[in-house]
């Protein structure tokens, strides 16, 4: 049976391998804590950004640049946060979901060691002037080979286990499995082809390939295949539909890769790939609609664990977000809504939507689920747990309506023929409430923070009893 | 097949991969092989080696210790330079280079944007640009004279009030006057952007605001 919650099973019978001897908690552990050391790095980038667009600036430095910090600002979530925050979770899931161990754990930890050197390297060749000029690889090239060998054996690692599997595989397996294939090929694709050998309009296809593929075939399918995970151990049964599964993992697979070029609408290439593109988008939005509807159907019935269950609570709100990113894409992607919100913020309040709004709060489901269990330690507070909460998605909300409503006004100010000054002051307004929403998401991992580092600090102290609330994520 | 792990592995994770790849990224590299990509030197052209000796009348000193004599050869190898620049500080994340056939693009800008403007080595990654929080520059060259440029990335709000684009002090000695090597060469790779067309410099043309407002999305 797949459809059962994968870890029921291995919890009655004895003769199974132990936890301890499958999963290495402290890799999992370090892994979510760099991952928010990155986040904190990235925070300053889109500080610095959006401290310039109010200047506010600091006197200029060069190694204050703004323009290299907002690279700074994307890769380190996309290089930094993100992979680790993935590569943590997935050394829990994937050895519990398949009974097997990775291939290697001297492997594992040199892994570890060997992506921070890809990611601080990546952020110090930006700060040096130094990046690529591939939207989110802009990873130095020098870096490019090894981080390309990082990925495989990332893959190698994984696949082991999964591919000793005997039998049917569950969905978070087939997620996995296409995932380390793609991310492998994308960072290729994208990171040596517009770089060395193809110029011009169809080194943009590809590199409109490899922006789209990198969210669609790296983040997204590794993000479902953890949520296909989660959400049943949770909710403690399973997932609602099979068929369902099924539909959304092919439909994936086969019609994101084909959306690449819609980054690229109203430019030189040509036209009827444009409309290719348009086209497997919007059916990437309904194959996206089949997923949302078999997580809701398998919530049905279950509705109180949004209030009662933290973790379930990230999970579902970053499905609803993402729900909404998606028919905001339906929407954005047609060459109407193009001629209006192209170059705008509009197109920046979509990006965080989906990698805050969406990714990011699911991963912090999984550490308010997965930490207390690391530690062995309860979350020191209940309630810092409900702050980090509202203030990530209050953050999160007010920035995307703030920037979506900015970039049609930006739009319109450009069509309009108005001198480019009229647009600067129309935006200024924008992006001011833009400022206090990330300071509001700062304050929210601030929390987070602040709640890990006391945990951690009663774990470690002999005294198991604590005043604090012991209620923790647990369902 | 659907399940199992040849089928994801071979069909969803290569194949698939592969036939997005040949029909989105092959296709056009194949209908543009025609149109080879050009070198630096063979982008060099009468108007940007104009500006390029302007460069080294108005900044003699600077000018000879960065580039020595405005040759060709030294003007493509500033285009290559100042190109590294607008990469590494991002100016592509504030600025877009190509006018779209929409929303009054080429009446602020200039004729809309043809592949073969982008068929050389400058263009590799091509600079096509994310967001517009400045305005698109693939038509900036000759807009503006080389001293005006070297006092606005000297300090942006010295002539255009109340910008938020960052200031890039340190491409000087000290003061906008006194452009080092790097800032040199990014007015060159500025004042070359358009270069090539009829059309150069490009200024916008007078449209009456009735005329515009018509349908400003056409
Ligand atoms: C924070 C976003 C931002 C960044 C980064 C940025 N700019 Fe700008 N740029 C602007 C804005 C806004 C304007 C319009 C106001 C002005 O003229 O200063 C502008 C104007 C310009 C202009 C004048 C256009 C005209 O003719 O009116 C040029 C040229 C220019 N930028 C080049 C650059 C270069 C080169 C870089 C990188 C070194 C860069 N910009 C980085 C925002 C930015």
């Amino acid at each position: 049976m797949m459809n059962t919650s994968p870890e029921s099973a291995a919890n009655d019978t004895q003769n199974l391998p132990h936890h301890e001897d499958l999963v290495d908690e402290r890799l999992v552990c370090w892994y979510f804590v760099v991952a928010l050391v990155y986040m904190g790095i990235s925070f300053v980038g889109g500080l610095l950004m959006a401290l310039q667009l109010v200047q506010w600036n600091p006197e200029p430095a060069e190694l204050l640049s703004p323009g290299r910090w907002r690279m700074i600002h994307t890769n380190a979530i996309a290089y930094g946060f993100i992979t680790n925050c993935f590569l943590g979770a997935l050394h829990w899931a994937i050895p519990r979901l398949t009974l097997k161990t990775v291939l290697d754990r001297r492997l594992s930890y040199f892994i570890f060691f060997a992506w921070q050197v890809v990611v601080v390297s990546t952020v110090v060749g930006i700060l040096l002037g130094q990046a690529q000029g591939v939207e989110w690889g802009e990873t130095p090239v020098w870096i490019d080979p090894l981080a390309l060998v990082g990925l495989a054996l990332v893959a190698v690692n994984f696949l082991a286990p999964i591919l000793q599997c005997k039998g049917p595989l569950y969905v978070s397996l087939w997620y996995f499995m296409a995932a380390f294939i793609w991310t492998f090929l994308t960072y290729a694709m994208g990171n040596f082809l517009p770089e060395y050998f193809v110029s011009g309009t169809s080194g943009g296809a590809i590199a409109g390939l490899f922006i789209h593929d990198l969210v669609g075939l790296f983040v997204t399918p590794l993000a479902w295949g953890l949520m296909y995970y989660f959400v049943p151990i949770l909710l403690q049964k399973p997932i609602w539909s099979h068929g369902l599964s099924l539909v959304g993992f092919w439909g994936l697979a086969f019609f994101y890769p084909l959306n690449g070029i819609h980054h690229f609408l109203y430019t030189p290439i040509p036209m009827f790939l444009q409309y290719g593109a348009i086209i497997s988008t919007i059916a990437v939005e309904m194959v996206v609609t089949t997923v949302i509807i078999n997580f809701f159907g398998t919530l049905w019935g279950s509705g109180r664990a949004l209030v009662t269950n933290l973790p379930i609570r990230w999970f579902y709100t970053g499905m609803v977000l993402y729900f909404v990113t998606c028919t905001q894409c339906a929407m954005q992607v047609t060459l109407t809504f193009q001629k209006l919100i192209h170059f705008t913020d509009w197109v920046v309040g979509h990006a965080h939507l989906v990698m805050f709004g969406v990714f990011t709060l699911w991963f912090f489901g999984m550490m308010t689920y997965l930490f207390p269990r690391l530690l062995r330690q309860p979350w020191y507070s209940y309630r810092l747990c409900e702050w980090h909460y509202w203030l990530s998605f209050g953050g999160i909300l007010v920035m995307f309506l703030d920037l979506t409503f900015a970039g049609l006004f930006q739009g319109y100010y450009w069509a309009s023929l108005q001198p480019w000054d009229a647009s600067l002051d129309g935006s200024y307004p924008f992006w001011m409430i833009r400022l206090f929403a990330g300071l509001t998401i700062i304050t929210g991992q601030f929390c987070f923070v602040v709640n890990l580092w006391k945990t951690w600090r009663l774990s470690r102290s002999p005294v198991t009893q604590t005043e604090a609330v012991t209620a923790t994520a647990t369902a | 097949m659907f399940e199992n792990k040849s089928g994801i592995l071979l069909i969803g994770g290569l194949g698939f991969f592969l036939f997005s790849f040949l029909s989105n990224g092959l296709v056009p590299i194949l209908m543009y092989r025609d149109l080879p990509e050009q070198t630096a030197e063979e982008v060099v052209n009468e108007n940007i080696l104009y500006q390029f000796e302007d460069l080294s009348v108005r900044y003699p000193e600077s000018f000879q210790a960065a580039f020595g004599e405005p040759t060709l050869a030294n003007c493509a190898e500033a285009l290559r330079v100042g190109r590294k620049i607008y990469i590494g500080e991002g100016c592509w994340h504030c600025h877009s280079q190509f006018v779209r056939p929409v929303s009054n693009e080429s009446a602020r800008w200039g004729p809309v944007s043809k592949t073969q403007e982008y068929q050389n080595e400058l263009q590799r990654p091509v600079m096509f640009g994310t967001r517009r929080v400045g305005p698109d520059l693939s038509r900036e060259g000759g807009r503006r004279g080389n001293d005006w440029h070297a006092v606005h990335f000297f300090d942006p709000k010295s002539v255009s009030t109340g910008s938020p684009m960052p200031r890039y002090t340190w491409f000087y000695d000290g003061a906008p006057d006194k452009p080092t090597r790097r800032g040199l060469a990014l007015i060159t790779y500025v004042q070359w952007l358009g270069s090539w067309l009829e059309s150069y410099p490009d200024y916008e043309d007078y449209v009456p605001i009735e005329t515009m407002m018509e349908n400003p999305l056409d």
